[in-house]
């Protein structure tokens, strides 16, 4: 007999927090196999070495903190974030820059106010932008799709420019701007959209190979659905952001502003609206507010890249919307029972 | 007559785990060696003993009873002598101790003399007395006396009158056998509420994982004949049996805040006490006994027994062959779900005891403990019936910030579990909520204390300051009095004046001799 008195429920929750993020990583899968087949090996690269920064990082800051290393080590959300992290690297960048972006994800972005369940803003993104910000050069060398290139990249090839052996300049030939870049640049220089799209960057819909990626993002999104890891509120509105205001423009000037598919199909809409601001910890957490949080965050994503000063916009639109979502979820507090 | 069915919001599908307890049947319990029949087994105000140590008491006798109103007399529940009056451990969240009354059985369960009257020539005032005289209290586990709330709900006037025969606890089954063995019992009882009530519609909720207990009570109702009566199937779904769940599926209403069922016409009464209440009626028999559940994963022979009030816990659990796993016993009394841990095995069943769950200590999550931080992934939010916000509940609980949880309703917390038992960081989010509601009707209780002392001290203040104005007041009353007496004294009199013509006249006087003399 115990006399220990603890309070119902008596029963063990069935739900596990390392469940859920395996659930993400499980549904990360596709999308992470499709491009590294799609623009070679380097994608892997990354995102190794992004979870061994994260988890070096977060052990040592935990360890500082005097709490438990072990058990928040293998909750994998560091595995995560830092695989989320490194998807939105270019594919090929150097260990350093690796190093720099996930250290201030895990110190600034996570641990400094507190660790999981305590950041204000998704980690990831806070990594991302920081690099984006502090380092143009490497974060905007992006590199052709292997179909697209003469070359073949070895593993041996990429390890060695990750680790610094390789020199930049013998790669600069295959280095490319990304679709979204493209057009920014051309509708800058006032050429039309369909004369854009006729560079062999761009597929069907979206970027050549992006539009792949991004559908196995969609199948690895409805895993999350299906699996109850997420809930279909923030993925709906911010897609449906998002397409709203491309359709709104699209109608009204075809040849400036690009079509609702195209922009779902490039960047990073489709990760962004399933994996990114569905991070429950900085997103709104009331039914009514994920609506309005995804929304923001489609039409920002929408504004910063046609708009503003970056081609893609799903970091910043995140980071912003984290901002309101205190506000948002105190506005958006659900009628209850019996209230009238 | 047929019912349109409503959802309530969130709850859960649980594991039922019913088939256990109910392979056997409705088994006697025998009697235990004594009875420790606590003063107080419901919701209200305290009994006072009516017996002393040393007296006879017989079946049905009534022991303890209160004047007040929102009070249940307690019974013996058998004959015996009284021997002990006084603090034994009781059967309650906190582990304390509480008044009892101890009876020595002594085995001849002899009755106390009944005056048996057909209660179909009673009216409804005389028919709400003679559930009063019974101590019947609601046996679904809230315990709150059946009388004053049918007086309550006969003044206000019931449109619907809701039985709810739902039990969706996990484990527990002691409704579900009750209304297999006794439907007749519960439908009779059912018939009295409604001479009492005279409500439009009455509709008895079942869930529908217990198909023989609603075959059983709809034969029942099909031989009595009640009037606009109905039995209503409800799917299982956890907490279905929560009054204002229950009342939202089945009217698609919801009990507006701060108000009661009562307000919007309707009343709900566990099946249990409908069967009580026809025992009482028509045979003289008040609330002595109640079917228990003892099950779990840790007793030897799961089962119902028919327990008279009073049989320490020990007792039932002897009858349930004991431990499956020895020392490793976690005893809880009501189910997995909203139960509460026992302090130990020697506490009685009382009124409200539906079921003993005897789990395994090793597979009790032991709070507090490590458990993740809250990742505000809102599965708690969905699954909340209140439909409340768990998770910020959870924040402002643990911050202290007690005004922050009143305005996010911690008080419409119903305290269910599903938010605990969902959440992926296996927070204990219920017991912060506990911890919480706890801190703030003791700051509650020391504020009004305080105020009551503050006020206490004001009106002496007060008190003192007015007999000071009034002292002075009389006292300068009397200081005008005396000056203007004086002042009087100095007009009137001519005291000086004749001293001095006194004295005027000894000097003359005196001259004239002084005269003489030369």
């Amino acid at each position: 007999m115990t006399s220990v008195i603890v309070s119902s429920p008596f029963v063990a929750p069935g739900n596990k927090l390392k469940r859920l993020m395996l659930h993400v990583i499980v549904a990360l899968l596709p999308g992470t196999v499709a491009y590294a087949w799609l623009f070679g090996p380097g994608v892997i690269v990354n995102i190794i070495l992004a979870i061994v920064f994260a988890l070096v990082f977060e052990g040592a800051i935990l360890r500082l903190r005097a709490k438990p290393v072990m058990p928040h080590l293998t909750d994998f959300s560091a595995v995560v974030a830092a695989w989320l992290f490194a998807l939105c690297l270019p594919m090929h960048a150097p260990w350093w820059l690796v190093g720099v972006g996930m250290g201030f994800a895990m110190i600034a972005g996570k641990h400094l106010y507190g660790g999981l369940g305590f950041n204000p803003f998704n980690p990831a993104m806070v990594g991302y932008v920081v690099l984006l910000i502090s380092f143009p050069r490497e974060m905007t060398t992006w590199y052709l799709p292997l179909s697209l290139s003469d070359t073949t990249l070895s593993l041996a090839d990429t390890l060695a420019y990750s680790f610094g052996g390789a020199d930049i300049g013998q790669w600069d030939a295959l280095s490319t701007a990304t679709p979204l870049d493209q057009i920014r640049t051309g509708l800058g220089q006032n050429i039309p959209l369909d004369e854009i799209r006729q560079s062999p960057l761009f597929g069907a819909y979206g970027g050549a190979g992006w539009e792949w990626i991004a559908l196995c993002w969609f199948v690895g999104g409805i895993y999350l659905l299906a699996t109850g890891t997420i809930r279909w509120h923030i993925p709906v509105s911010l897609l449906a952001g998002v397409l709203t205001l491309s359709l709104i423009f699209y109608l009204l000037d075809p040849q400036h502003y690009a079509a609702p598919l195209f922009h779902l199909m490039s960047g990073a809409v489709v990760i962004g609206a399933f994996f990114i601001a569905t991070d429950p910890v900085s997103a709104a957490t009331t039914d009514m507010g994920r609506i309005y949080y995804g929304l923001m965050i489609g039409m920002l994503i929408y504004v910063i890249r046609v708009w503003g000063g970056y081609p893609d916009g799903v970091a910043f639109a995140v980071l912003l919307a984290n901002m309101c979502v205190p506000l948002i979820d105190y506005y958006t507090q659900p009628r209850v029972y019996g209230e009238q | 007559m047929m019912v349109n069915l409503h959802h309530f919001h969130g709850g859960l599908v649980l594991d039922g785990h019913k088939s256990e307890s109910l392979r056997r049947g409705l088994l006697q319990a025998s009697l235990p060696q004594r009875l420790i029949l606590p003063l107080r087994q419901h919701i209200g105000d305290y009994n006072k003993p009516l017996v002393k140590v040393g007296q006879r008491v017989l079946r049905g006798d009534i022991i303890a009873a209160s004047s007040s109103l929102i009070c249940a007399a307690v019974h013996a529940s058998t004959s015996g002598i009284v021997s002990e009056i006084g603090q034994f451990p009781v059967a309650h969240p906190s582990g304390q101790a509480d008044s009892c009354i101890v009876i020595d059985v002594d085995g001849d369960d002899k009755a106390a003399i009944a005056d048996i009257v057909d209660p179909e020539n009673l009216g409804p005032e005389e028919l709400i007395q003679r559930i009063s005289r019974a101590g019947i209290v609601g046996l679904g586990g809230a315990a709150f006396p059946t009388s004053p709330k049918l007086s309550r709900g006969k003044s206000h006037g019931v449109d619907t009158l809701i039985i709810n025969g739902i039990e969706c606890e996990p484990y527990i089954t002691c409704d579900d056998m009750l209304m297999r063995n006794y439907a007749v019992d519960v439908i009779r009882g059912c018939g009295y509420l409604q001479k009492i009530l005279a409500p439009r519609k009455t509709l008895i909720a079942i869930e529908d994982n217990k198909p023989e207990a609603i075959s059983a009570m709809l034969q029942a109702l099909a031989e009595h004949a009640l009037e606009n009566a109905e039995i209503v199937p409800v799917p299982t779904i956890y907490p279905a049996g929560g009054e204002k769940q229950l009342i939202q599926i089945l009217t698609g209403q919801e009990v507006p805040y701060g108000k009661l069922a009562f307000d919007i016409g309707l009343l709900c009464q566990n099946v249990g006490t409908c069967a009580a209440i026809t025992r009482a009626l028509e045979r003289n028999e008040p609330l002595i006994s109640r079917i228990v559940t003892c099950t779990g994963d840790n007793v030897v022979e799961p089962g119902n027994w028919e327990v008279r009030l009073g049989t320490p816990v020990s007792h039932l659990l002897e009858l349930a062959g004991g431990f499956r796993h020895g020392d490793d016993a976690y005893l809880v009394m009501g189910g997995p779900m909203m139960g509460f841990a026992l302090s130990g095995a020697n506490v009685p069943i009382v009124k409200s005891s539906n079921c003993i769950l005897v789990m395994r200590e090793e597979t009790i999550p032991h709070s507090p403990g490590y458990h993740d931080e809250c990742i505000r992934c809102g599965k708690c939010t969905e699954v909340c019936p209140a439909r409340l916000l768990p998770q910020q509940l959870y924040w402002h609980a643990r911050a202290r910030a007690y005004e922050r949880t009143q305005e996010y309703h911690l008080f419409d917390c119903i305290e269910c579990g599903c938010c605990s038992a969902v959440c992926p960081s296996q927070i204990p989010l219920v017991q912060y909520y506990r911890a919480a509601k706890g801190e703030i009707r003791a700051a509650q209780k020391a504020q009004f204390k305080s105020d009551r002392a503050r006020a206490r001290f004001e009106f002496r203040e007060h008190r003192l300051l007015l007999k000071k104005q009034q002292d002075e007041e009389r006292r300068r009353l009397k200081r005008e009095a005396l000056q203007q007496k004086r002042k009087q004294a100095a007009d009137s009199t001519a005291v000086p004046d004749l001293v001095q013509a006194a004295l005027e006249r000894v000097r003359e006087r005196k001259k004239a001799e002084q005269e003489e003399t030369r």
